[in-house]
């Protein structure tokens, strides 16, 4: 029977994911209903402030690896390293969040492991004691409920699906002696931008601009998204056009969001770009178009020019 | 150099589904296919490669059932040399069933006995959104992986990679043989004409039962996948949107902003 759940957390730019505390609120959820005990797994270098936090979130055990070669995320390396704390607890259930790393480190972590992996959870209910994830297919076309076979049953989660719960946990913390070990990969140079734009997958709201933009300007919906306190999105027309960024990109070959709010301008609405943004929690549709397919996925619709709209919906806000 | 590329079909994105009358898997009858998007910039990439040297043979590994053919096609139309399709059709059941890991698993083992320097896969599959057979195959024959990769260069026995990686990009290297995934903005994929996909017909296809590549039909489909799908179903259709009436659009922006306020209760 399944003792210990564990999360395998992700630090970024010196603190937690949303999406870690996410998924430590549904492993308490789950803890709690199984009798199980919940732990909090950190990879880092002089994390130890950070880890101590967890125990709001839930954390019984705060296990740290905390190593100058964990510093930056290095897949290899830090698939050595879960994989050790895996194989050696075996706890019933392992929880990532799916972001980027998360995708690969659990996929990774599963092939070492020979586990079952279910990624891009967005629902968990337990039978029998085991975990049953339900998740989104085809482009969120169907929802298909699944099992996961194997004594470690591990899951990944979607970004802003689950709700983060602060619930006290014993927090003990233990720092572990980890090696990270070799890796078959040479790193020879990283760039990057610190930007304090939201990560797109995990905005609460996301103003997303198409080939409606007309152009590279994206100003109007900059100031949009700055009074919600969210980031901008493009459709693929708008970076193939050389608008935005390839990482705005939202759709079947982008990203996939779940926001609290979606504001789609001058976007149609093609099915591909819907796939990335049909479980955001309300949409809004701004086209000029009456006709045009957004609105069909639409909760609220206006059909207008975006240039006049956008500006209003901003001052209206700040109003 | 022997390149080979994972290609997987996926059901093309514009076409509605239907769920299948025992409720876990998709109706294939009616369904369109297409290659994964992300396998095409995997394809490209290996034809990339190929023109610019000339010791490169690309080949295609597909794990389907019959309609992959059309998909080996399109391939064959593209320019690849070699195609192996392990056919998993002689049991609608096992079709089904099929997993990330069973898919490796077949994969790796088809590899063992295939050269290869590099393989190129893509991200993700548009249908399953699983991202996991390229971390299965690479683990399985244990060589490196470098996953979303922007472009590539070969140097010797070691590929250069840019990758994206969170907030910016980063340049690796590993030794060959190597695994890579296709991270879209890699290329441009080439469409073949109509005419060189018929054509492409008469080209062989190395077809192959899982048990002709030495593993047991019951050890892959439901009894060797590890994420077993127990039912599949439409997600709960949203309402009809509520079109919002205005004489100018401050009018409409105002209204919007008020329903977003205190109806929706998202701000
Ligand atoms: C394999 C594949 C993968 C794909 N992946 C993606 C993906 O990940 N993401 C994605 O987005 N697309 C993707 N696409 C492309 C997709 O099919 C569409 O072509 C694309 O989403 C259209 O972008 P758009 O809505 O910006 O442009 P358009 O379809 O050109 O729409 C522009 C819209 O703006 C409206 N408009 C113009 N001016 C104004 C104005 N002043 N005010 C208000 N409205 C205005 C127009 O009425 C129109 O509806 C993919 C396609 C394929 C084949
Ligand atoms: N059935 C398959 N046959 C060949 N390659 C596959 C198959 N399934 C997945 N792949 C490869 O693995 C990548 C990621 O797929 P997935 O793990 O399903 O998201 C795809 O882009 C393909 O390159």
């Amino acid at each position: 029977m399944t003792k210990e759940i564990l999360i395998v957390t992700e630090l970024w730019n010196g603190s937690f994911r949303k999406i870690s505390l996410e998924a430590l609120s549904e492993g308490k959820r789950l803890a709690t209903q199984l009798g199980a005990s919940l732990t909090a797994v950190v990879l880092g270098a002089s994390v130890e402030d950070q880890a101590k936090t967890l125990a709001a979130f839930g954390a019984d055990t705060i296990l740290m690896a905390d190593d100058p070669g964990l510093a930056t995320f290095r897949a290899c390396e830090y698939t050595n390293v879960v994989a050790g704390i895996i194989g050696d607890r075996a706890p019933g259930i392992v929880l990532f969040g799916a972001t980027r790393r998360g995708r690969e480190l659990s996929a990774r972590v599963a092939a070492r492991l020979s586990a079952g992996l279910a990624v891009e959870c967005a629902g968990f209910t337990l039978e029998e004691n085991r975990l049953v994830a339900t998740r989104a297919m085809y482009g969120g076309k169907v929802i298909a409920t699944v099992d996961i076979d194997g004594d470690i049953q591990m899951a990944s989660i979607r970004p802003n699906v689950f709700e983060v719960a602060k619930v006290p946990g014993n927090g003990k913390l233990e720092r572990l002696s980890v090696d990270p070990g070799k890796s078959n990969v040479t790193v020879l140079e990283e760039k990057i931008e610190v930007s304090t734009k939201a990560e797109l997958t995990e905005a609460d709201y996301i103003v997303s601009g198409g080939r409606g933009m007309e152009g590279e300007d994206f100003s109007v919906l900059e100031e949009l998204a700055a009074v919600l306190g969210g980031a901008v999105g493009a459709s693929r027309n708008a970076v193939d056009l050389g608008w935005r960024p390839q990482s705005d990109q939202v759709g079947q070959t982008g990203k996939v969001v779940s926001p609290k709010l979606y504001i789609a301008c001058g976007i149609s609405g093609a099915m591909q770009h819907v796939a990335g943004m049909s479980t955001s929690d309300i949409i809004v549709g701004i086209n000029n178009d009456p006709d045009a397919l957004i609105f069909r996925v639409s909760d609220y619709c206006i059909v207008d020019d975006l240039f006049e709209v956008v500006p209003a919906i901003t001052a209206a806000l700040k109003a | 150099m022997d390149i080979i590329v994972l290609m997987k079909q996926v059901p093309d994105t514009e076409a509605p589904v239907e769920i299948a009358e025992q409720g876990n898997s998709l109706d294939a009858e009616d369904l369109k296919w297409a290659i994964n998007p992300y396998d095409e910039f995997a394809l490209e990439e290996a034809l990339l490669i190929k023109e610019n040297r000339d010791d490169v043979t690309v080949t295609v590994v597909t794990v389907g059932p019959d309609r992959v053919a059309e998909a080996i096609r399109v391939a064959y139309a593209m320019g690849v040399d070699n195609a192996i399709h392990i056919n998993d059709e002689y049991d609608d059941e096992t079709f089904a069933a099929a997993d990330a890991w069973t898919t490796a698993k077949i994969i790796a083992k088809v590899l063992e006995e295939t050269p290869y320097d590099l393989i190129i896969a893509g991200n993700r599959g548009v249908d399953d959104d699983n991202y996991q057979v390229p971390a299965f195959v690479s683990g399985m024959l244990d060589i490196p992986m470098i996953t979303l990769v922007n472009s590539q260069k070969i140097e010797g026995s070691e590929i250069v990679c840019e990758q994206a990686i969170d907030g910016g990009t980063a340049t690796v290297k590993a030794s060959l043989p190597a695994l890579i995934t296709a991270n879209k903005g890699l290329n441009e994929p080439r469409y073949p004409a109509f005419r060189a996909i018929m054509k492409a017909k008469k080209k062989a296809v190395d077809e192959r039962e899982p048990e002709e590549i030495g593993l047991d039909a019951k050890t892959l489909g439901t009894t060797g996948a590890k994420v077993k799908i127990r039912t599949l179903e439409f997600p709960p259709e949203r309402a009809e949107g509520m079109h919002i009436q205005g004489a100018s659009p401050v009018d409409k922006a105002k209204e919007l902003v008020r329903l977003l306020r205190e109806e929706a209760n998202v701000i």
